[in-house]
């Protein structure tokens, strides 16, 4: 399998990918179902060595797709292959080739960032020792003082929280990383190197990443390629100067995301 | 022996996450093994409000009972929440997309379980020995072990089905898990004889497998019976074990494909 890997142009493919989700609401004696289109035939293509930007509003389907390429949610109808392997029918395979950072850096917050990456990296039959020297390379790089490794996480900014969750998800040496939003509430500092180390990361350790974000800047300075979501539906996916020339009126990201999606990005924000 | 030794790995970082979890809410521990051991005090003085001749094995009846479900308690309490914890915390995702098999996280799970729930009735164990100072004569200790050991597998099964829950309905399941462990006190004959029971009752101490534990453990240390006739009820809880198990598992996998199709892995939603 590994030399397969090697040997695998794309690192990610998506065939018209289908999610719906239904939930069940009880009002007094009434049960209402309702149905939630979240994914709509998706498609997509990520060479290996890509930095593919998936950019939407909230609830436009970005973490269920990162979901169902993480092997944690099955499609309702389609095929995803992760370096050629079908997720659900190589899971253990795929499993062992990604891994995946969420909004919410989810841990086990009493216990201190040593102890959660012990954990982890336990999981992944990675040796403690080897994870802790690792871990601790890792954050030093991030900008991470090492007294903060040994007080419990709740104790941490989310900053800071983040920065952990993108240790953990480097310490198993992931092929391909599954970013969802790892900025998104990060102050503009540590947004900044979170951001410079997605960069580093794809330079040093031949990683191919998606990201998803509802931050253009963000998008454009670290995208290869982009895509844009709305609804569960691909509105677009091009090169980030390619997007601006065509839809952006030259005026930017923003503006071709205004066009694509008919919405104001701002005002979507805010309402939500 | 790459692989097994990965599988290994995981499964001792999940026993020592959960120690370092015991370390960290350490205040908790101490509560609960206070209230344990205060609880099973209080039920073992029942025994001494009766006359002499029956108090020494009324006592020993007693905390045989408060032992035994405390150690089997906290067995399918840690097993059936170990799930429910997972979601709390927001980790369940990362420990499940992990690439390792389920049964090793189980496993590791429940390994758990055994180690922390012999250990907190060591103590109650200790200070229930302090306090009361019955001495039993003829007790087959031995006996008493080997009922404990085949008790082991069952409840494991039922923790395993009881994990399931959480799986499906958040709220709901761990309510769910909370209702079978009341069930299973009610039925297996905990402080009394099944025989009091009303009849309808009696057909779910014959189906908890913590009856014959209870029943076993008893008729070893009190009647000193002979390992002989209680290996018979311990090779019949292992047979048990055997089908609850992998019942347990089947449940289990099954349960988190469904809410891989649901979505309800994920902590809010
Ligand atoms: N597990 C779930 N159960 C029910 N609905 C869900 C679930 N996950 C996501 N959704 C719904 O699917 C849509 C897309 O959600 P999501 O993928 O989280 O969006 P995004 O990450 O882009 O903000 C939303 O309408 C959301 O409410
Ligand atoms: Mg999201």
């Amino acid at each position: 399998m590994e030399t397969d890997v090697l040997n695998q142009a794309l690192a990610l493919e998506c065939h018209h990918i289908w999610k719906v989700f239904s939930n069940t609401n009880h009002h007094g004696w009434h049960r209402i179902v309702t149905k939630t289109e979240a994914i709509c035939g998706i498609d997509l293509q990520v060479p290996r060595h890509q930095i593919l930007g998936i950019l939407g509003p909230n609830g436009s389907g970005k973490s269920t797709l990162i979901r169902m390429m993480a092997t944690l949610l099955i499609p309702d109808q389609g095929t995803i292959s992760v370096f050629g392997m079908d997720v659900l029918r190589h899971r253990m395979e795929v499993r062992r080739l990604i891994n995946r950072v969420s909004v919410e850096a989810s841990f086990f917050k009493k216990l201190t960032a040593r102890e959660n990456l012990a954990y982890a990296a336990g999981l992944y039959g990675v040796p403690n020792l080897r994870a802790q020297q690792e871990a601790t390379r890792i954050l030093e790089r991030l900008g991470m003082p090492k007294a903060k490794l040994v007080i419990p996480l709740e104790n941490l900014s989310r900053g800071q929280q983040q920065k952990i969750a993108i240790a953990r998800a480097l310490l198993t040496s992931p092929t391909l990383m599954l970013l969802d939003e790892p900025t998104t509430g990060l102050d503009p500092t540590s947004r900044r190197e979170v951001q410079d180390f997605v960069l580093q990361v794809r330079a040093e350790h031949d990683a191919t990443i998606l990201i998803s974000t509802h931050d253009m800047q963000e998008a454009e300075r670290l995208c290869d390629r982009i895509a844009i979501i709305d609804q569960g539906r691909f509105v677009a996916n091009d090169s980030p100067t390619e997007l601006i020339r065509q839809w952006g009126e030259n005026r930017g990201l923003e503006q071709a995301f205004f066009r694509l999606t008919g919405r104001d990005f701002a005002n979507e924000e805010e309402s939500l | 022996m790459i692989a097994m030794e990965r599988e290994a790995r995981a499964l001792g970082s999940i026993v020592r996450r959960n120690f370092h979890l015991i370390r960290r809410y350490l205040g908790w521990e101490v509560v609960f093994l206070f209230y344990n051991i205060v609880n099973t005090l209080t039920i073992g003085l029942i025994g001494l409000s009766l006359p002499p001749s029956q108090r020494a094995t009324t006592v020993v009846y007693l905390a045989i009972g408060a032992l035994l479900w405390n150690f089997l308690s906290i067995l399918f309490q840690e097993i059936a929440n170990a799930v429910s914890w997972e979601r709390w915390e927001g980790t369940i995702e990362y420990s499940f997309m992990a690439p390792i098999h389920r049964l090793t996280y189980l496993f590791g799970v429940c390994l758990y379980a055994v180690l922390y729930g012999l250990l907190r009735t060591m103590v109650v164990l200790l200070a229930i020995m302090f306090f009361f100072h019955v001495s039993i004569r003829h007790a087959d200790w031995m006996g008493a072990l080997l009922v404990l050991m085949g008790s082991v597998l069952p409840f494991i099964g039922l923790g395993l089905m009881g994990a399931v829950l959480p799986l499906i309905s958040t709220e709901r399941g761990a309510q769910a898990t909370q209702i079978i462990q009341g069930v299973l006190l009610l039925v297996s004959g905990v402080y009394y004889p099944v025989s009091v029971l009303p009849m309808w009752l009696r057909w779910f101490s014959y189906a908890s497998p913590a009856t014959y534990t209870l029943e076993a453990s008893r008729s070893a240390i009190l009647q000193g019976r002979s390992i002989g006739s209680v290996a018979g009820i311990s090779l019949e809880l292992l047979l048990s074990g055997f089908i609850l198990v992998p019942l347990g598992l089947w449940i289990f996998t099954s349960a988190e494909r469904w809410a891989m199709h649901r979505g309800t892995l994920k902590r809010n939603g």
